[in-house]
């Protein structure tokens, strides 16, 4: 049984479905790079995974249980975190009270999961005490990701993490994502840096409207001149 | 009373000293404490539940009347009544949101705002139909005012500013250093991330109306001792109250401190110039220019 097995989903905004039967495999301890165009249904497969969109059909299993269709406040509990794209950290809360919010549901001492983060994370924990909102984008970035491992989840879900971030931030996120799933924390990960992602994912989707395309290893997919031509710009 | 510091100001004619200045800004501290906790209540909910409570001045004016009913039906002391006072003005609304906004949330904004304009409209009769319409005081008699420096201040006016110094203080290590108060500006900052952080909710507006209500029964309860018990004293504050949550950025309680006091003291000293009748008229038109010059509010940086 694999952590995470997504079968057949379709489900969209309103009436008209976005995914035309989705299917997302991913293993503990793996990364999961999900690449295609524009409009080809990455973010929605993201949000549906995390009952932030109605899945109108199929399953969605973490670790054998059935998540479809769940609350997001109560997914999150389950050991499935998310960072969403845009709006990802609270502007107006300090680095160390959006690192509380994660760790919201926990009743226990999370101390030592916050030195974990800054060690993640070290330009963070000399802001500590800083609005979220006065950091540069990457630092942002850095808070959405440790707010989503505040409670030590299992899977991590990144909706395009370095969107908008400079070449440099890009490379630094990359850096940390390898390293937090070195931890063992699996990843799945939607990235317009597809050629980047897919060199050190174990594991790659290429989706085109709303349906799989080519799943395979990140380095098959990289080698496959289908999916080069078609979808990394030759 | 001519000192020679005091210079004092003409205006259309009639001539004030600073004395007169002095104690205008004495009445405008005390009102603009009152105004400011009715409008950090109206904030709070603005930000957290996203909409214009109307029933928000008539909620105070509960509070004022459940107060009257424990120092004048029960016969306790006020500083007794003050606290249950609170409690019941905050059973009143979690009631009120179970009730009837519970339901409508997920529908717009505006079916919320006309809903809580009923809700105004019946507690109103509710309270005029127990209390009756004419006016009433917690406590027969005059006070009169201490005098110091040719300044005259009710023992009345400084519980109040104390007790507003107090709530407001409590309200701040509330939001600041407790796990639901960080929630509650989590939830007015980002309500999705919120919910994908694991809070819950419906559990967090539950508290927001029970911090929010609590603390607009007080304004009530601060109004009815500064000037007396009316079923249209809260509705009469509605429009200086949501002046002074527009003016310090609606939906950010601590805008809504500077908001009230500007309102308050704009208020009060506005007397000097024009009849006070106009009062509310001063309210409006600093909400006016406000929503023309800086929409988002004196302390907004900018729109969400």
């Amino acid at each position: 049984m694999s952590l995470l097995e997504a079968h057949g989903l379709c489900g969209g905004y309103g009436e008209v479905d976005i995914l035309h039967g989705i299917e997302l495999v991913v293993e503990a301890d793996e990364i999961a790079v999900i690449v295609g165009p524009n409009g080809a249904g990455k973010s929605t497969a993201m949000k549906a995974l995390f009952g932030l969109i109605h899945v109108r059909q199929g399953t969605i299993l973490l670790d054998g249980a059935d998540i479809t269709n769940r609350r997001p406040d109560r997914i999150v509990g389950l050991g499935l975190g998310y960072v969403p794209q845009e709006h990802n950290v609270f502007p107006s809360l300090t680095v160390r009270e959006n690192l509380d919010m994660g760790a919201y549901l926990r009743r226990d001492d999370f101390a030592p999961q916050l030195e974990r983060i800054f060690e993640i994370f070290p330009p963070l924990a000399d802001k500590r005490g800083r609005p979220a909102g006065q950091l540069s984008g990457g630092e942002r970035q850095m808070v959405a990701i440790g707010r989503a491992l505040m409670l030590e989840p299992r899977l991590l879900l990144l909706d395009e993490p370095t969107a908008g971030l400079s070449p440099r931030y890009t490379d630094l996120i990359f850096e940390r994502i390898v390293a937090i799933n070195a931890l063992g924390v699996a990843v799945l990960m939607v990235e317009q840096n597809a050629r980047a992602a897919l060199g050190f994912a174990h594991r790659g989707y290429v989706l085109a409207m709303g349906r799989n395309r080519f799943t395979d290893t990140g380095a098959n997919l990289l080698a496959n001149r289908d999916v080069a031509e078609m979808f990394l710009g030759g | 009373m001519n000192a020679g510091w005091l210079c004092g100001a003409e205006l259309n004619g009639k001539k004030f000293s600073a004395m007169e200045i002095v104690q205008l800004l004495i009445y405008g501290i005390v009102l603009g404490s009152i105004i400011t906790l009715g409008a950090i209540g109206l904030s709070l909910i603005y930000g957290i539940i996203r909409f214009a409570n109307f029933a928000h001045g008539d909620m105070m004016m509960a509070g004022a009347y459940i107060a009257l009913f424990f120092v004048v039906t029960v016969g306790l002391p006020m500083f007794v009544a003050f606290p249950l006072a609170m409690a019941g003005g905050a059973l009143l609304a979690v009631t009120i949101d179970q009730l009837l906004y519970r339901r409508l949330r997920r529908t717009s904004p505006v079916i919320l705002l006309i809903s809580s304009f009923g809700v105004a409209l019946v507690l109103r009769s509710l309270i005029q139909l127990i209390w009756g319409p004419s006016i009433h005081v917690y406590e027969q008699g005059i006070k009169l005012p201490i005098r110091f420096w040719g300044l005259g201040i009710k023992p009345d006016q400084l519980y109040i500013l104390g007790g507003s110094v107090a709530l407001v203080a409590a309200l701040h290590l509330f939001l600041k250093y407790t796990r639901i108060g960080k929630a509650m500006r989590a939830l007015s900052d980002n309500s999705a991330l919120a919910q994908a952080s694991g809070i819950d909710t419906e559990r967090v507006i539950i508290w927001t109306w029970v911090i929010g209500a609590s603390l607009t029964a007080a304004a009530g309860i601060f109004l009815a001792i500064d000037t007396q018990l009316h079923p249209v004293m809260g509705w009469r504050l509605l429009l200086p109250l949501f002046a002074a949550a527009i003016l310090g950025g609606i939906g950010k309680p601590y805008g809504a401190i500077a908001g009230g006091m500007a309102i308050g003291i704009a208020q009060e000293m506005s007397t000097l110039v024009i009849t006070p009748a106009y009062k509310p008229a001063v309210a409006f038109a600093l909400m006016v220019i406000i929503l023309l010059v800086r929409p988002a509010g004196l302390l907004g940086g900018g729109t969400k």
